[in-house]
């Protein structure tokens, strides 16, 4: 009790003793792990550079201007494919991911014991492999090009927009559910009136705010070869003709800038 | 009212359900021009479909590494990139989410007076704007091959992130209570501590948790270009065709973000 | 005539929610449910239907056992017991329209129910209701648009296109201001007179239940301690029901408005003669 008698004065205090006690040796295992974790890092770096890297990133700023406009024209084709991966891509995982989705979900999935555990691992495979990874596989079994951007973007997002999905299935009203219900609608009808108009909304935010994601994800799949801008910046940055890179990174940001203002007005329609 | 007058037989009135968009135009143009860019996108994609049925083969091949996984032959390799994974990931999201802290609260509009708001939106804008393999690719040429660059990249990542969230979830605590605090006639330290504090903390340590396991993967990530962690064994083993070692890297990588997982929904349950 | 018999709840928890209820609606009455929180009111009307499932005892409707159908005869039950809800319940996302069309989904095909395209019948009905309660301008609008009094209006209406044999009605004023409550209760009163309806009204608000209702049936604990006519809700009852309170405020409130708002109040009359209250014209006044 945080309020204690003692002398018959009233002393209160925000945690009695034992939970204040519990709370301190927390954060004292919080900082030994961090402090042994940062000591194996040392170990491991030659600090020499680090002391080194401001100047050496004053060096490449320098050689980073001024950018090379005109390479802008090599870029357009990339910046169209970009976006096409993500496009694509995100598309490619809606489909997929809104059966998962209903599996998932405890309130609509067809078998808690058979499906739902399924659905599940289908989540969270899906989601702990990065795009990246997922296109270094795409790009070994498919070939090295958009196609395998497109399939790597979407497999990684299944997962993501699954388990958004899931979630916002298991948190709609059941009042509303039971009131379609109650009128002896079938099974599909009560999912059509009383589930779907709820997670709609979800659906679309969810969607549009992977699409954006998607679009600064696959930036960087041309590096291990999967199409778009990031194959011009890995063979820019080889060459070291660091005066287009830094065009490409300007038009990474303006486009990525650009896919968070579409996706941020697309949210307050819908909103 | 309207009830009670019209009891005669209404004609039968049309009903049909009011569209999304009620401009027709806007409605058509919407239809046809995301029809227009699909068949556009999809026909600038080139697929080589020769290729791909080439590497059907390899597919199964890869798929066939799973069954069973090779844990034994790169164990030594496997282990040290997974204890660098881990401690890139315990020191950078600590770093990171100590760092996101002041530029959080300078980055919310109802604390930060104009100058430092721009200051620190700014900040976050460029850091959320790359994607981490990018500043990863650059921190590589700054400090190194090796696991340094891997965390500094993961702490401006974790600040762009956290920090956005932190910023967006202060804007949108509720103003009575910080108000109420704040006429007690306490000091901006105290009012912080008191009105604020409490309303953002549960959300927020579950987002250091969330943060925690998105480190993690991104940590598998990193190394791809060089900055440490299990990534490295990983691009090592898809450039030797090793599928077998590269299916237990994988594998490694689900069940350990599986069980962060499971731990840090666990712990923000108990949070909130 | 809806018959319960020995009807028992038992959930999960252990808890016993309903201790054998034995309880006979006529035809045509308006029957309200009171009863503290907790007492088995929701669990009591929810058995009707079986959107809660009964553990045992047995429910009729009509002469129809309702506690042995299989999944499809119970879709058809239920198409013919409308059900009023507390927080109204409406999709909020769907239009008016829509909402009350939901009342006919029991007797469209999928297909039909997905691309809105209803029966001509089915949509001059939902006219007619949504003109009797007074919301057909607002057909196209979102439910979570409307106001309180509104929305509810919206639920009886769809609960009414089912052209339903028995109202089942829960908490319908739990959440709307005491004038709103009013003119809700009094529509549900009216429609079940025009309609020959009965209803189980579960009510938290004893004034209202017996300025509305002809029947009156105190549940606590999961058994029925009262029933009985409005009138004879005397302290020592009330107290039997809720637990120690001064009732006699309560009474005393709702004799006053007796005087100025029912015709007539008989202590024995639980039969058909007993009305609603009828006030005349300008009921709708307020209401829009």
């Amino acid at each position: 009790m945080p309020v204690q008698e003692k002398d018959e004065l009233k002393s209160w205090q925000r945690r009695d003793r034992r939970t204040q006690l519990t709370v301190w040796a927390g954060y004292f295992v919080g900082m030994m792990v961090f402090v042994w974790c940062w000591q194996l890092m040392s170990e491991e770096t030659f600090w020499d550079f680090v002391w080194d890297a401001p100047r050496q990133a004053g060096d490449m700023a320098s050689r980073m201007v001024p950018p090379k406009w005109g390479y802008i024209n090599a870029l357009w084709r990339a910046i169209w494919d970009t976006i096409n991966i993500a496009t694509l891509g995100t598309l490619m995982a809606l489909v997929l991911a809104v059966p998962t989705a209903f599996c998932a979900a405890r309130n609509t999935t067809p078998s808690v014991t058979f499906v739902r555990p399924v659905a599940l691992f289908i989540i969270v495979s899906s989601r702990s492999i990065n795009s990246l990874i997922w296109a270094l596989i795409l790009v070994a079994i498919v070939g090295p090009g958009v196609f395998a951007g497109i399939i790597a973007i979407g497999l990684r997002s299944i997962g993501f927009c699954a388990k958004l999905l899931y979630e916002a299935i298991e948190e709609i009203d059941e009042n509303q559910v039971e009131a379609v219900t109650a009128t002896g609608a079938r099974g599909p009808q009560v999912l059509a009136y009383g589930i779907i108009p709820q997670v709609l909304p979800a659906f679309a935010g969810i969607s549009v705010f992977r699409w954006d994601i998607n679009i600064r994800e696959s930036t960087i799949l041309g590096l291990v070869g999967a199409g778009g801008i990031g194959l011009h910046l890995s063979s820019s940055i080889a060459n070291l003709a660091w005066t287009q890179v830094s065009v490409i990174l300007l038009v990474i940001i303006v486009t990525v800038i650009f896919s968070e203002w579409v996706s941020a007005k697309v949210r307050h329609a819908i909103i | 009212m309207t009830a009670a007058t019209s009891i005669g037989p209404s004609a039968p009135r049309r009903w049909k359900k009011p569209p999304l968009i009620s401009n027709a135009l806007v409605r058509w143009c919407l239809w046809v021009g995301a029809g227009i860019y699909l068949a556009i996108a999809l026909g600038t994609t080139e697929v080589n479909w020769g290729r791909v049925l080439e590497g059907v083969p390899r597919g199964a091949k890869f798929i066939g590494g799973f069954f069973p996984p090779n844990f034994i032959t790169n164990l030594d390799e496997i282990l040290s990139g997974l204890y660098e994974s881990i401690w890139m990931t315990v020191t950078s999201t600590v770093v990171g989410v100590a760092l996101s802290i002041p530029i959080g609260l300078g980055a919310a509009k109802n604390l930060a007076p104009a100058p430092i708001y721009y200051a620190c939106r700014g900040i976050l804008a460029i850091t959320r704007s790359f994607q981490e393999v990018i500043i990863a690719i650059f921190m590589v040429k700054l400090f190194g091959f090796g696991p340094f660059a891997g965390f500094i990249t993961l702490v401006i990542a974790t600040v762009g992130f956290y920090g956005k969230l932190l910023a967006e979830d202060i804007e949108d605590m509720d103003p009575v209570q910080a108000e109420a605090v704040k006429a007690t006639g306490g000091s901006w330290f105290q009012w912080i501590n008191y009105a604020v504090q409490p309303q953002v903390m549960p959300r927020m340590i579950g987002l250091g948790l969330y943060r925690l396991d998105i480190n993690f993967r991104e940590s598998a990530v990193v190394g791809i270009v060089g900055a440490g962690g299990i990534g490295v064994v990983l691009n090592n083993a898809f450039d030797q065709y090793d599928y077998e070692t590269a299916a237990a890297v994988l594998l490694l990588i689900i069940g350990i973000v599986m069980v962060v997982e499971y731990t840090s929904g666990y712990v923000r349950k108990q949070v909130q | 005539m809806l018959c319960l018999e020995g009807l028992v709840k038992q959930y999960k928890t252990g808890d016993r929610a309903l201790k054998g209820i034995d309880l006979d609606v006529p035809d045509g009455q308006v029957m309200a449910l009171i009863g503290p929180s907790g007492a088995g009111k929701s669990t009591l009307i929810r058995c009707v239907n079986r959107l809660v499932e009964p553990t045992k005892g047995s429910v009729r409707l009509n002469g129809q056992e309702l506690t042995k159908l299989g999944q499809g005869e119970l879709r058809m039950a239920r198409q013919r017991m409308g059900m009023i809800f507390q927080e109204y319940a409406l999709v909020e996302r769907l239009t008016v329209m829509e909402n009350v069309l939901s009342g006919r989904l029991g007797y469209t095909g999928f297909w039909r129910s997905y691309f809105r395209k209803f029966h001509q019948t089915d949509i001059d009905e939902a006219f007619r209701l949504l003109e009797r309660v007074g919301l057909d301008h607002m057909v196209d609008k979102r439910a979570d648009e409307l106001s309180g009094g509104q929305r509810q209006r919206v639920g009886i209406c769809r609960a009414l296109i089912q052209d339903p044999e028995l109202l089942l009605v829960d908490e319908p004023t739990a959440s709307l201001d005491p004038k709103t409550s009013r003119q809700i209760m009094r529509l549900i009163c009216e429609l079940c007179e025009e309609r020959k309806l009965s209803a189980i009204i579960n009510i938290h608000d004893v004034l209202l239940a017996q300025m509305f209702a002809q029947r009156i049936v105190g549940l606590q604990l999961g058994e029925i301690v009262y029933d009985g006519p409005p009138g004879g809700l005397t302290p020592d009852v009330l107290t039997q029901i809720y637990g120690e309170e001064d009732w006699e405020s309560t009474i005393e409130a709702v004799e006053e408005e007796d005087g100025d708002e029912v015709i007539d109040e008989e202590p024995e009359a639980a039969g058909g003669d007993q009305q609603a209250p009828d006030l005349g014209r300008d009921r709708m006044a307020g209401m829009t």
